[in-house]
């Protein structure tokens, strides 16, 4: 069978804490091209192996500005512009009217944005993912944590990051296939 | 890690302080009481009920939070309870306005032989008034001692306790915030009613209290134990929860209004129009726009919820700025052309103020500052 290109090197770790520790000796070591698998979210983690934010919350805002002037006039131009209408004689643009529809509108499309932003800026839905290679991956649902290091990795050497991660302590390091 | 001793002398010392404004201020309200009596009642009506709605918000958020329980009431827990234990003081307070309440400057339908005269009349009143405050007061003192109990280590049921109290409790609270509201506020302009008012009521000192209590942490934070504790993501969750009561303060106000405004009914509608022209204009663009569009702003930004002295910035100014809606409520009664100030109007707040911010710092630093032993707070101090 012929061996395919190595995607990363995965350790495995039995607790949060020591994910922490290597993954902030990793990140020290001069490593940028990683990502951590947990069981529930650990604070800092995220900071410690320099995930910068993402570009979603720049993008939530526009949409909801998005719906909030759509929704308004959505309701200003018919009633003040197209199908001009008297209602219990209040004057064409009673804009207290058009809030409530204004504020769903917001909502709706600042919500829509987020989803889908999310899944356009993270790549999902993904049905292959090469961590999946490694049979004991799993356990990052239950009760184990994963630190991986990328082939991408401009410091990545097979050999040498491998005897780097095993001096971390980890419970194991295995080899993720692309 | 619990030990309140190297913060005691400062408390002290800021117990003493607040006690000597209060009595100044009182002292100065005395005097005013004195030579305009009508007018003193209008000014003190607006500090009292300032600063009860900040108790009576710290007691609603802890009934909440042991409903649903959470992260985010370990660090504010304590201030939350020295809040809900300032009643006594506060039912002390009242008796300027048992006093006064009969009298036709403060409010007109006490007189005659309507059915608003009968709700109004001096036993009925003063009957409601005794009824809301051992309400809370027995809430509140079941509350602390039990949250005292469970310090001991004794642990066994109490979740269960509190929360067979906490969940009528809320209820009871709804009722009787909304009547109060009724009785004290509402009842300024005889003709005016709306089904949201005590709504509102319910979330003003809530943002109130929530604004007072992240001040209080960020104070608090600058020393052991709180330091230990006081990390970004508990300030986040702070000021996601006062985001939240902006919000809802912003929504509940305006569906009050749209509805009002809508109707364009003769009883109703004068309220507004009082409230939105003349004088009070500016009043009530200032109030948009600081008690809700800039604090909502300011509020998204992740970077002002982690910081806390910028939260806390924050939270004063909403506080400042939930006094003057207090105002804008309250004032246009008596003065329908435009805002109109009497130097009690001043003094009464800081009076009131001085005494209760005492009581609170007694009550504060009578306990531990961090709840110990609750179940619901295991791992807090470890994982933040």
């Amino acid at each position: 069978m012929k061996r395919q290109p190595l995607y990363g090197l995965m350790a495995e770790f039995h607790s949060a804490e020591e994910l922490l520790e290597a993954a902030k000796n990793t990140y020290e070591a001069g490593y940028r091209r990683l990502d951590a698998y947990s069981p529930f979210p650990i604070e800092g983690l995220a900071d410690t192996i320099g995930f910068s934010r993402t570009r979603l919350p720049v993008l939530v805002l526009l949409g909801g500005l998005f719906g909030c002037c759509g929704g308004f006039f959505l309701q200003w131009w018919p009633n003040v512009i197209g199908y001009p209408l008297n209602v219990g004689g209040k004057p064409y643009d009673s804009w207290p009217a058009f809030i409530p529809i204004t504020f769903e509108m917001t909502i709706l499309c600042a919500s829509l944005t987020a989803t889908f932003g999310m899944l356009a800026l993270n790549g999902l839905p993904a049905p292959y993912h090469p961590t999946f290679n490694v049979p004991r991956f799993a356990q990052a649902t239950k009760d184990r944590f994963f630190l991986m290091i990328m082939a991408e990795d401009p410091k990545f050497d097979p050999e040498q990051t491998r005897q780097f991660l095993a001096e971390l302590n980890p419970r194991e390091v295995s080899e993720v296939e692309s | 890690m619990n030990d309140i001793d190297a913060l005691r002398p400062k408390l002290d010392r800021l117990q003493r302080g607040f006690l000597l404004i209060g009595v100044l201020g009182l002292a100065a309200c005395a005097f005013g009481a004195y030579s305009n009596w009508t007018l003193f009642l209008r000014s003190y009506l607006i500090g009292y009920i300032f600063w009860l709605e900040i108790a009576l918000g710290c007691f609603a958020i802890l009934m909440l939070h042991h409903m649903v329980g959470g992260k985010w009431g370990f660090i504010i827990r304590r201030s939350l309870e020295a809040g809900s234990r300032t009643f006594p003081l506060l039912a002390l307070l009242f008796i300027p306005l048992l006093l006064g309440h009969s009298d036709k400057g403060l409010y007109p339908a006490v007189t005659g032989s309507s059915f608003k005269a009968f709700y109004l009349s001096p036993d009925f009143f003063t009957g409601r008034v005794v009824f809301y405050f051992a309400a809370w007061m027995t809430l509140a003192f079941f509350l602390n001692r039990w949250s005292s109990q469970q310090d001991t280590g004794t642990t066994d049921g109490l979740l269960h306790r509190f929360q067979a109290l906490c969940g009528p409790g809320i209820l009871i609270y709804g009722f009787t915030i909304t009547f109060a509201a009724i009785d004290w506020v509402m009842a300024l302009e005889p003709n005016f009613f709306s089904t949201i008012f005590g709504m509102i009521f319910i979330i003003m000192p809530a943002l109130a209290a929530m604004a007072f209590v992240i001040i209080v942490t960020m104070l608090l934070a600058k020393r052991k134990p709180v330091s230990d504790v006081a990390t970004p993501l508990k300030f986040n969750d702070l000021g996601n929860l006062l985001l939240t009561f902006v919000m809802l303060w912003a929504y509940l106000s305006f569906s009050q209004f749209l509805i009002i405004w809508a109707g364009n009914l003769q009883d109703e509608i004068p309220w507004y129009t009082v409230r939105a022209t003349g004088g009070w204009t500016w009043v009530a663009m200032f109030i948009i726009l600081f008690h809700f569009a800039v604090p909502f702003i300011l509020l998204l930004n992740r970077p002002v919820k982690r910081n806390m002295k910028a939260l806390a910035a924050v939270g004063g100014a909403l506080i400042v700025m939930g006094w003057i809606d207090l105002y804008w409520f309250i004032v246009p009664s008596f003065y329908p052309l435009g805002p109109r100030f009497h130097w009690t109007d001043f003094v009464t707040p800081i009076g009131i103020g001085g005494f209760w911010l005492a009581f609170f710092v007694r009550a504060l630093k009578s306990k531990p500052l961090l709840p110990l032993h609750d179940p619901r707070f295991e791992g807090v101090v470890q994982h933040g």
